[in-house]
């Protein structure tokens, strides 16, 4: 109790130094354009009014927090949850091709670090392309990825999936090559005075060894396809999505409508690494470890 | 077990001494050398050892660090290949001997595997080999009796002391059934009480098995209370200085350290560990 009282103040501190210093930049942002439509207007609000209209304009350069908060809080528990306004809506929709393209990804991965582990040709083929593989922005890949299935008559889930594992399997390979060259020399001499076989010692051995470092890369893995499943969600003009929100409300200068797809989208992006959090803690009290 | 019938060449002393047991030779090596090749050039691990350890026989190696005297208990159980000379465990090559799991081994570190409870960990040599789902069940309880640790099952080897874990690590090396049991170090990690405790049960327990036992370490008490032959062995290349056939009784109190007979063997250890050490470095 006494460590959750010794977070929640810090904690607080920093949320309302932030707040303050957000507000304070609202008025400044969004103060030229206010003057400019009181000009036309021939109004002179006071310095208390000119604040107030600064925070709430319908278009705002920096929309306040309050304004985030009352469009998120709106598009998120009272408009219906089939409607295409609906974060809940959006946000199920990059959902799904996140996990898809993370179950999809962490797979990958998964056999890769495996043949690297145990073939060397693979290990010295492989291993350059899998680096270089992400040194190309997803920004290019994306469009092309998207494009080339839409010409094939493929739109929706697969090919923003794709574009969720491209970025998912990287971690989740370098992680578990890592893991699964985890074991102690004197395990894997254990192993070999039993002379165990290679499955053997795969099984019993190396993936239980690697598991601490499955679900570190998972959690990097899982962030990184939800970056993918939104950015995949920009160039094809699609109809629903965290991504397309973000793009619509930058077609039409929704800047709240934008901020609050924004909102969603990082706590879409919490609750996935936390759920993988939990599910790795899960399994290391399975497996054993001090509480 | 025929222990006081290998004294009869107990004065077989020196460089390279065979000492030959009555019973059936379980390890043997003639002219047994490896040199490891390391970035600063060849290391003489071993040179020229010739060494016969008896069924039934308790035999230590001791000597200073880089002596080889774990690099030979490694040969015997093929974690490493000899670049001269033959060896053979029970009448085979080490690896053939291997592939036949004819020998559990004890590392200096429990290295049991944290995410296994004892049960698991013990019965893990079973599962590779095979063994009926009865058959672990039978067996564990049957070791965990034999180190002291039945009731500790359930337990992960951190709720375990340093020298309980090294007890389930001997546990599951005792699990197979192997004849031959090769411990390096087992108990160099832990403190002096728990050394002792676990000597005496350790004597104990090679009493009621009739299992050989090949023995590193670098504590003269230690070899001279277990053993029934001393290896005693040199750095620079690693070889073989001294082989001593203990006259100690079977029946070891642990009090019999401080008898003269005790003392007189640690004294030859020691010399024989004073003259294989060369102070020119």
């Amino acid at each position: 109790m006494d460590s959750f009282r010794d977070k929640i103040v810090p904690v607080s501190v920093i949320v309302a130094a932030i707040l303050v210093v957000w507000y304070v930049a609202a008025i400044f942002m969004n103060a030229p354009y206010q003057r400019e439509l009181n000009a036309r207007a021939h109004v002179t609000p006071d310095l208390g009014a000119f604040i107030g209209q600064t925070w709430a304009q319908r278009k705002p350069t920096l929309p306040a927090p309050h304004q985030i908060a009352e469009n998120f809080f709106k598009n998120t528990f009272l408009v219906k949850i089939t409607s295409r306004r609906s974060l809940v809506y959006n946000s199920w929709v990059t959902l799904s091709s996140t996990m898809a393209g993370f179950a999809s990804g962490t797979l990958l991965g998964i056999l890769i670090a495996v043949g690297i582990v145990h073939v060397p040709v693979l290990d010295r083929s492989l291993m350059p392309w899998i680096i270089a593989s992400q040194t190309i922005p997803i920004l290019a890949i994306a469009p092309m990825v998207v494009v080339v299935f839409a010409a094939i008559g493929i739109t929706g889930l697969i090919p923003k999936a794709l574009i969720s594992t491209y970025l998912s399997f990287f971690p989740v390979a370098v992680g578990m090559v890592k893991g699964l060259r985890s074991p102690d020399i004197l395990h894997l001499d254990l192993m070999h005075t039993y002379n165990a076989s290679k499955v053997q010692a795969f099984w019993k051995l190396r993936v239980p060894a690697s598991m601490p470092f499955l679900f570190t890369s998972m959690k990097v893995a899982v962030a990184a396809s939800l970056v993918g499943a939104i950015v995949a969600e920009l160039p094809t003009g699609a109809v629903a999505g965290i991504g397309a929100k973000l793009l619509a409300g930058s077609y039409y200068s929704q800047t709240i409508d934008m901020w609050s797809a924004l909102v969603a989208g990082s706590v879409v992006a919490v609750l996935l690494v936390a759920t993988v959090g939990v599910v790795g803690r899960f399994v290391e009290l399975r497996m054993g470890a001090r509480p | 077990m025929n222990v006081s019938a290998a004294a009869a060449s107990a004065n077989d002393v020196g460089r390279g001494a065979a000492t030959m047991s009555s019973g059936q030779t379980v390890v043997s090596a003639r002219g047994l050398s490896l040199v490891f090749d390391t970035n600063d050039g060849p290391v003489n691990a071993l040179a020229d050892i010739d060494l016969d350890v008896g069924k039934g026989e308790f035999v230590s190696f001791i000597g200073p660090s880089g002596c080889g005297k774990t690099t030979f208990l490694r040969v015997i159980a093929d974690l490493e290949k000899p670049t001269a000379g033959t060896i053979s465990v029970n009448g085979m090559t080490p690896q053939q001997a291997r592939e036949k799991r004819a020998y559990g081994y004890v590392f200096q570190a429990a290295g049991l595997f944290p995410w296994r409870t004892i049960e698991r960990n013990v019965t893990l040599p079973l599962e590779i080999m095979g063994y009926s789902r009865a058959e672990r069940a039978e067996r564990l309880h049957r070791t965990l009796e034999l180190v002291n640790l039945t009731g500790f099952e359930k337990k992960f080897p951190w709720q375990l002391s340093g020298g309980m874990q090294q007890r389930a690590s001997i546990a599951r090396a005792l699990a197979f059934d192997a004849d031959l049991l090769l411990m390096d170090e087992p108990f160099g990690a832990l403190d002096e009480i728990v050394r002792d405790h676990l000597n005496s049960q350790l004597l104990e327990l090679w009493a009621r098995t009739t299992k050989t036992i090949c023995f590193v370490t670098h504590s003269i008490p230690e070899a001279v209370y277990l053993s029934t032959k001393i290896v005693v062995m040199s750095p620079r290349p690693g070889r073989v200085t001294d082989v001593i056939q203990s006259t100690l009784p079977k029946e070891r109190p642990l009090d019999i350290r401080e008898t003269p007979e005790f003392l007189e063997i640690a004294h030859r250890v020691r010399d024989g560990l004073r003259a294989g050490h060369s102070y020119e470095d």
